[in-house]
């Protein structure tokens, strides 16, 4: 055996220069879009038309100008959209965690079924309530219950994608925590118990603190989440002014048909805060897909 | 889910939980017997926790999905107001659709047909071609390879980008004049095959689960190193000795020991498949055509596009919902038998 390995030394070990070849091979398929996308976004109407879209911009077909095109329609709606997606971030992985203790750490009949019920929510396709979440938020008219407040009666359909998402996002994150949760040593909290700590004592003194690691993976599972959906926002935002980034991008596509610099540019602004959150917190995503799925 | 970690090869610590009459706290109460003295009275004081999300939760997901059905049983359409009245209820929203479903089937005639049909050929395809080509993304990243995560982390990037942005990509990949692809088949002598890929019916539904493939594989691919890293070397090391050669290792001892990662990825892959609307919309808008329309897609435009059928639209509603639970329910359900929840 060990002579085998070390004949198999000397010479080139073709299988493992194979199976570098596939994997970059398919690096190269996985970043194609991207880098074609990039590449069109730096170049000139004319560049893009005559080069191929993987070259870089020839000398004299560079432009910046499609980033700034891009930008200039987009800024708004990147403002709305992380005025509306921070808060529901924080709001589901918080109210998530909070849940998942109740549910775990706590002893009573009945939490299974609970638990089910808020899991099953995750698969929910977002069709089977889009008419009933359109009335309800026409019943219940935000704009007129905050007139009190201009500026918040301004953003009322924010708010409301800001409540409708929290509550589409509690399921995963519920059950993101709990899986931590189920393997917290129970002997820290029955002593805990024992000392006369109350539910929640334990959970701020005890709980909280441990589950920092998984905040980081339920947050930035959710923020990527809420922050690339469409669909709600579409049904939700009406006025033009409340237009989410997703939303401005999918205009801005429909109205630069043939301009694909700066349709190019536009995706990568839409993507960036996604993309700057992925590539610092790659850890922490995977574990939250791998962990939620959905 | 969050099974994923755990293989089939751990001993199924199922059945004893299952047998005592599946008392939902038994799941609860076997991982934790300390917590068993603790009183009744804790339900009461637990209640601040967990009941706030939970009425947020059953409004917002299980009261709306109710809603939603009343609706689909009125005739509610257009400006008018929608009347509730139970002895107007009807089930001819789903008689229509189901009607249609058929009458296309037979004559290639009404878009519901098309969108069923197309429904199930993008969940079904798409599902089984990204379950296998993550599973060979995670055999490939599994050969202890260098610069493993810098390989992860590029191959599960696309599931981090929005459908928006990754159709809007997509789109320019599929130009049929200076596209990437037809490009790239052009570089490779292959220009011949070149096609009009989005606009062309024949290959539209394809292009779309091309495209969705390339966005979920890696997380596939996640999902099925967790499994491969969770099953134990010795294993590796017996069929060796067996004398397998590693193409019969992989299929006869490794590959049946995923069965746990295959459900929950395929699980996960169908319900977005069914979500599949973003892309599709920024792709196509609302009017796909015959070949790529989905029901995701037809219910919106139903609802919202103009049309106000919302009846109509709640039906088609309804039925997702309905296609969704039938996806998974037996997978809770196993779960929850498993103790796994």
């Amino acid at each position: 055996m060990s002579t085998l390995s070390a004949l198999q030394h000397n010479r080139p070990d073709w299988s493992r220069i194979a199976l570098y070849v596939t994997l970059l091979a398919m690096i190269a398929f996985y970043l194609s879009p991207l880098e074609s996308g990039l590449m069109t976004s730096i170049k000139t109407q004319a560049g893009f038309q005559q080069t191929s879209p993987f070259v870089p911009p020839l000398p004299g077909q560079f432009a910046i100008e499609p980033w700034i095109e891009a930008f200039g329609r987009l800024q708004s709606g990147l403002v709305n959209s992380i005025l509306f997606a921070i808060p529901a971030t924080i709001l589901s992985a918080t109210i998530g965690s909070i849940t998942a203790y109740g549910l775990t750490n706590t002893n009573w009949r009945g939490q299974a079924l609970i638990l089910m019920v808020l899991i099953a929510g995750i698969f929910i396709p977002y069709q089977s309530v889009l008419v009933p979440l359109s009335r309800f938020w026409t019943i219940v008219d935000l704009g007129s219950l905050l007139a009190v407040i201009p500026p918040l009666a301004d953003r009322s359909e924010l708010i409301a994608l800001t409540i409708t998402h929290t509550a589409y996002g509690i399921p995963i994150c519920t059950l993101l925590f709990r899986a931590q949760y189920k393997s917290i040593d129970s002997s820290m909290i029955e002593a805990a118990r024992l000392d006369g700590a109350t539910i929640a004592t334990i959970y701020y003194r005890i709980i909280l603190p441990l589950s920092i690691p998984m905040f980081a993976v339920a947050l930035i599972y959710q923020f990527t989440n809420i922050w690339n959906d469409l669909l709600f926002a579409i049904v939700l935002i009406s006025d033009n002014s409340n237009d989410v980034v997703t939303m401005s991008l999918q205009k801005l596509t429909g109205s630069m048909v043939s301009q694909y610099n700066i349709q190019m540019a536009g995706a990568f602004i839409t993507a960036l805060p996604t993309l700057l959150v992925y590539i610092i917190f790659g850890e922490q995503f995977a574990e939250g897909v791998a962990g939620g799925g959905a | 889910m969050a099974t994923n970690q755990s293989p089939d090869s751990e001993p199924p610590p199922t059945e004893t939980v299952s047998t005592d009459g599946g008392l939902p706290a038994e799941t609860t109460e076997s991982t934790e017997p300390t917590l068993q003295r603790w009183t009744k009275s804790e339900f009461v004081r637990s209640l601040p926790f967990w009941l706030p999300a939970t009425l947020l939760v059953g409004l917002f997901i299980y009261g709306a999905i109710g809603w939603n059905f009343i609706i689909s049983l009125t005739d509610w359409q257009g400006l008018r107001r929608v009347t509730y009245n139970p002895a107007e209820f009807d089930l001819d929203n789903y008689f229509e659709f189901f009607s249609k479903v058929v009458e296309g089937g037979l004559l290639g005639g009404p878009q519901e047909y098309w969108a069923f049909r197309n429904t199930f050929v993008l969940l079904i395809l798409f599902t089984v071609v990204a379950l296998i080509v993550g599973l060979l993304l995670a055999l490939l990243v599994d050969q202890k390879i260098r610069f493993e995560n810098s390989f992860r982390t590029i191959f599960l990037l696309p599931m981090s980008l929005s459908f928006v942005v990754t159709a809007v990509f997509w789109a320019w990949m599929y130009n049929p004049s200076s596209g990437m692809i037809n490009e790239g088949l052009r570089l490779v002598g292959l220009g011949a095959i070149t096609q009009n890929w989005i606009s062309d019916p024949q290959f539209k539904l394809f292009a779309v689960i091309f495209a969705l493939i390339w966005q979920f594989s890696g997380y596939c691919m996640v999902v099925y190193l967790a499994g491969l890293r969770a099953i134990p070397t010795d294993q590796y090391e017996a069929a060796k000795v067996d004398g397998a050669n590693t193409l019969k290792m992989y299929w006869r001892v490794i590959i049946p020991q995923l069965r746990a990662s295959t459900t929950s990825a395929a699980v996960v892959l169908m319900v977005f498949a069914l979500k599949a609307f973003d892309f599709l919309f920024v792709m196509f808008g609302t009017q796909p055509g015959r070949s790529a329309d989905i029901l995701a897609l037809m219910m919106y435009r139903e609802a919202f596009d103009g049309t106000a059928n919302w009846a109509y639209a709640s039906a088609i509603a309804t039925i997702l919902f309905v296609l969704a639970l039938g996806i998974i329910s037996p997978y809770l359900y196993r779960q929850y038998k498993r103790g796994a929840l």
